[in-house]
């Protein structure tokens, strides 16, 4: 398979290769974005607790 | 079935599941990807752009169902009073937004070098346009609202009155004279496109479905243990996390 050949997508590489990259960063963020929040809230319960068993 | 309704029994259940659903959208990803740019042969008329399809008609048709799924759980959770279910409509949203995007970014990217245009107000991507604004409204209305009970309320009966907008949606190409194609895929008997074509276009849509599965499921039990904090099953699922 000739790869220069492949990566000009007969003339449309421009519209085709950004579909693909976009596509690849509106899912990743999918999955970052729950994998920091996870993180986040772990953090802040913690100290929730910790503020809540202290007030007792 | 009832019990995993529970958000005690649902959030180590929904752990369990993860690694599952997380390996099944990889798998499923990287083979759709393989036979969408490597094997599907280049359309007649479209040429490679025809690959553009394998990302925004899965990502189209994963728009209108995340909002159904949204919708349906918006209307269980209106009439039961059932958590898990706001918390799955709330967690919906984002992840619908986010094909409809995706719908949209590569419709036009596939629309200018075929019809000429990166947009045109005719009713199929108009009707769609709209469906991101109603995720967007959608989340700005839950941001806007304090008490989670309440947003979870209002937001159900945003999602309700919004899904009048599927239809409109999916019959636009047939009620009016669009510039947008009609469907070759759900037509009633056989799809009219190529095997080659079809195929790595329902793995696709297979890869977003399990793509979606898995991430509306972290974002849930993100959900869960923030409302649940005053529960001993929280304070004990924080304290065993080291």
């Amino acid at each position: 398979m000739n790869w220069t050949e492949f990566f000009a997508m007969g003339g449309h590489a421009v519209y085709i290769w950004p579909v693909y990259g976009i596509a690849a960063v509106i899912l990743a963020f999918n999955v970052i974005q729950p994998v920091t929040r996870r993180r986040t809230v772990f953090k802040r319960l913690r100290q929730y607790y910790r503020i809540k068993s202290k007030a007792r | 079935m009832h019990k995993y309704a529970s958000p005690k029994i649902f959030y180590p259940f929904a752990g369990k599941l993860l690694p599952w659903l997380a390996a099944l959208t990889a798998v499923l990803l990287v083979t759709g990807i393989y036979l969408g740019l490597f094997v599907a042969p280049p359309d007649y008329q479209q040429g490679d752009t025809v690959r553009i399809m394998f990302i925004h008609v899965p990502a189209a048709w994963m728009s209108m169902f995340i909002y159904v799924v949204m919708a349906a759980a918006g209307a269980i959770a209106l009439s039961w009073q059932v958590k898990l279910a706001e918390v799955l409509a709330s967690a919906c949203a984002p992840i619908g937004a986010s094909f409809t995007l995706l719908a949209l970014v590569s419709g036009s990217l596939w629309g200018k070098p075929m019809w000429g245009t990166w947009w045109a107000w005719d009713a199929r991507l108009t009707s769609e346009l709209i469906l991101l604004f109603l995720y967007l409204g959608f989340m700005a209305l839950q941001a806007s609202i304090e008490d989670p009970r309440r947003a979870a309320r209002a937001c159900a009966i945003l999602a309700l009155v919004g899904v009048v907008n599927i239809p409109i949606i999916h019959f636009s190409v047939e009620w009016w004279n669009t510039l947008h194609q009609a469907a070759s895929v759900s037509k009633l008997g056989k799809p009219s496109i190529h095997i080659d074509i079809l195929i790595p276009l329902l793995v696709m849509f297979g890869a977003f479905k399990a793509f979606f599965a898995t991430t509306v499921l972290m974002r849930m039990r993100n959900e869960l243990l923030e409302r649940e904090r005053e529960t001993q099953w929280v304070a004990q699922v924080v304290e065993q996390d080291k």
